[in-house]
């Protein structure tokens, strides 16, 4: 049973704890669309697109990290809410759990729950909490772009992780004989190499788009910059 | 004034079609950062498979669709492993495409693009963000 995907499967996680979870996703997606509307126009919608597409393709991409035989893939959640914003974002990435999970068997559908829980929306906040304080003290350079992308991403991919573990300590169906702090270590080593790809991957993409198309990177037209004077007004002008 | 982001997401799309239907062969097959931590306690063959020991992933069950034709990013009935995965990573984009872009585009609200430097107007203050607070009451 060959497995691509960072996706919980079937039977790892209990089913009442699975059912909870995807009541929970369930919640936050409603609430996303309904956050999400208010920033979906003409031009975000299709981009919101092609962002789920991007994010399906490279998580096809498993990268090997430093470790011996284990790989990794891009989770895109900080992707996802630079170029979009948190609530599409999240939206853009349980797109791609859905379809995976629905048509390619990759990540159980009872585990849907716990899966969007994890990778859609913890990813995606913890990223969106992080852009939102670094790109309000970093300067308004590609350089500050690309580090926001890469720890955003960094982190994220982390939190992710801990997720799991959180979920792992509720309805595991493994006893771990109380060695849960052991899994939390070993998650979030592995992880931590991993969101080092998935940095790089987050700061290079961004960085194109914001070199080609800078009105398309969300969190640039969202987020001011906190020390930049307010821009004022034209006088006499449209109000 | 508006710009367009329709040729843009044609090259995005292209790109994306690129690394799932090509570079996607390419990728490593060892187990990922979940499936590895799971595996610990167990030994494993060449082949990933569990050989002996105590793990979490033990108690892994089939996929619901584990038989659905393209299972585990393949085609069934395609045997050229390389066209395999390449096809359905082509499938995929283009279905989470069309399912993610149908959907932004029948939730997005109805009004023009962008509007940078235009106030938002009939919308409620959706764009509350974009102002800084306390200019322009």
């Amino acid at each position: 049973m060959e497995t691509l995907a960072m996706h919980i499967s079937n039977g790892i996680i209990n089913g009442p704890v699975a059912g909870v979870f995807a009541a929970v996703a369930l919640a936050a997606l409603t609430f996303c669309v309904l956050r999400g509307r208010r920033d979906l126009d003409d031009r975000l919608a299709p981009m919101a697109g092609l962002v789920a597409a991007f994010i399906f393709a490279v998580q096809m991409l498993n990268f090997p990290i430093f470790t011996a035989g284990v790989s990794g893939h891009l989770l895109g959640g900080a992707l996802a809410a630079l170029l979009v914003g948190p609530w599409v974002g999240a939206l853009c990435v349980s797109v791609v759990l859905i379809v995976q999970a629905l048509v390619f068997g990759d990540g159980g559908v009872a585990m849907l729950g716990l899966n969007i829980t994890n990778m859609a929306l913890l990813g995606t906040a913890a990223a969106y909490l992080l852009i939102a304080g670094l790109l309000r003290v970093l300067p308004r350079t590609p350089t500050g772009l690309a580090v926001t992308a890469f720890v955003s991403a960094l982190v994220s991919v982390v939190v992710a992780s801990q997720g799991f573990v959180v979920q792992y300590w509720l309805g595991g169906t493994t006893d771990l004989g109380g060695n849960l702090t052991g899994l939390a270590g070993t998650m979030a080593g592995v992880h931590l190499l991993i969101g080092i790809g998935e940095g790089l991957i987050t700061a290079t993409t961004v960085a194109t788009v914001a070199k080609v198309r800078p009105d398309l990177v969300y969190a640039l037209r969202a987020l001011k910059p906190a020390t930049a004077p307010a821009p004022v007004p034209a006088v006499g002008g449209a109000r | 004034m508006r710009k367009r982001s329709w040729g843009f997401v044609a090259v995005g799309l292209l790109v994306a079609l690129v690394l799932a239907g090509v570079v996607s062969n390419y990728a490593s097959s060892h187990p990922d950062g979940l499936d590895s931590s799971l595996l610990k306690g167990c030994t494993v063959n060449a082949d990933d498979e569990i050989t002996g020991g105590s793990c979490p992933a033990r108690q892994a069950k089939d996929h619901e669709l584990a038989d659905s034709p393209l299972a585990d990013y393949g085609i069934r009935g395609v045997d050229n492993g390389f066209l395999s995965t390449g096809l359905s990573g082509v499938v995929g984009v283009l279905l989470t495409f069309a399912v993610g872009g149908g959907l932004f585009w029948l939730l997005r609200g109805r009004r023009p693009a962008g509007g940078d430097g235009q106030p938002a107007g009939t919308d409620g203050g959706a764009r509350d963000d974009r102002q800084p607070a306390g200019t322009a009451g």
